[in-house]
């Protein structure tokens, strides 16, 4: 259940966020996560922890909602994208070549947040710097 | 007035525990050891292997083991039995070791030693062969085992441990005159899914292969100290912050 582990890390992220924003009348309404389909999360899983985890805290009431992005990888041989199964063993299915780059899939992203507030200081954005 | 905003943030998910792994290689970098990620299923032989390669290694090299395992200390007693410092994780029920769980090891492992004594520091992760491949500990490698017993079909149904993996290590192959698995079978899916990967095939009953392998963990230790040398090098040309 390494959900609840994402979730911790995911919640350690948003009081950061918070503590940033130094807005007490910040509400979070939408947490927005791109997950790759070539991760190890299961974005209902995901969602059922958050549900649980934020009961009570100054995030209650907020969701949240998981885009999938499809697990795309590149033929190195002829170039193309495919979509790596493991019925073919990851390879691409144009030259049987095998999973050598991967062009989407690995994305485990908390992408934006929406919220409402009632100063203006909060209008600027973007204030959590990318870590990594 | 409550105005609806967007914050972008393109932050990693894992960020807190990737902000957590990245303290702990600053550390192992500082201390110039290497740092290995012992990953499989249960029952794969993490143990049985370290039982073998922590005797051969000690000759040439200081290591101490970091042990995940879940609610027993069993693992950490068939260690210490060979003389190498263990410190056991009991992760309760976690199914894997994050950089914070290592982090603690390392305190409980500095009041026993001092880590720059250290070569060498491997991490037997949990048995499982799913979410240890998405938590980084601040290993330089992660060392998958895959044991032919449990079939050449496993990294195709745990794809993302081995390709995350560096080295994949094929193990029990003393059995393999008693299974219907094919070795050949066995690497094409490791060598489909990553086809960087270095495989090693070993026994740790029978001794086969283990001499590759240790060459590789020589390798990696060579590679560690051209590493620093040439890091200390740069640093020596540009003062930079030294903080751990």
């Amino acid at each position: 259940m390494h959900e609840v582990d994402m979730t911790k890390c995911l919640l350690i992220s948003l009081n950061e966020w918070r503590q940033r924003r130094d807005d007490p009348t910040a509400m979070v309404e939408t947490v927005h996560l791109d997950v790759g389909r070539f991760t190890c999360v299961e974005p209902d899983q995901l969602v059922t922890t958050y549900n649980a985890a934020v009961q009570g805290t100054w995030l209650d009431g907020s969701r949240l909602t998981i885009t999938d992005i499809p697990f795309v990888g590149r033929c190195l041989v002829c170039n193309s994208t495919y979509d790596p199964v493991p019925e073919t063993a990851y390879r691409s299915p144009c030259c049987d070549h095998p999973l050598e780059e991967i062009v989407s899939g690995r994305e485990l992203r908390i992408r934006s947040i929406d919220y409402r507030s009632t100063t203006g200081a909060a209008l600027e954005s973007g204030s959590i710097q990318r870590m990594r | 007035m409550h105005m609806p905003l967007e914050d972008t943030l393109g932050l990693n998910l894992l960020a807190a525990n990737q902000h957590q792994a990245e303290h702990n290689h600053e550390h192992f970098q500082a201390w110039n050891v290497l740092c290995l990620n012992l990953m499989s299923s249960p029952g794969a032989g993490k143990t049985a292997l370290l039982e073998r390669s922590l005797p051969a290694l000690a000759a040439d090299w200081r290591m101490a083991v970091l042990e995940g395992d879940m609610t027993t200390q069993l693992d950490a007693e068939r260690l210490e039995a060979v003389g190498i410092p263990v410190v056991p994780i009991t992760t309760g029920r976690a199914c894997h070791l994050d950089a914070a769980m290592v982090s603690g090891g390392l305190k409980l492992l500095k009041q026993r030693l001092d880590p720059a004594q250290l070569d060498l520091l491997l991490v037997e992760n949990v048995g499982n062969l799913v979410c240890p491949a998405e938590f980084e500990v601040g290993e330089h490698h992660k060392v998958a085992l895959l044991s032919v017993t449990e079939g050449d079909d496993k990294p195709l149904k745990y794809p993302l441990m081995f390709r995350q993996a560096d080295v994949v290590l094929i193990t029990k192959v003393d059995l393999l005159p008693h299974l219907p698995v094919e070795l050949a079978a066995i690497r094409r899916n490791i060598h489909s899914i990553n086809p960087n990967a270095t495989v090693i095939e070993v026994s740790a009953l029978s001794g086969e292969g283990l001499d590759s392998w240790h060459q590789w963990v020589r390798q990696a230790l060579a590679d560690r100290t051209a590493d620093v040398t040439s890091a200390a090098h740069a640093a020596d040309q540009s003062p930079a912050l030294a903080t751990a």
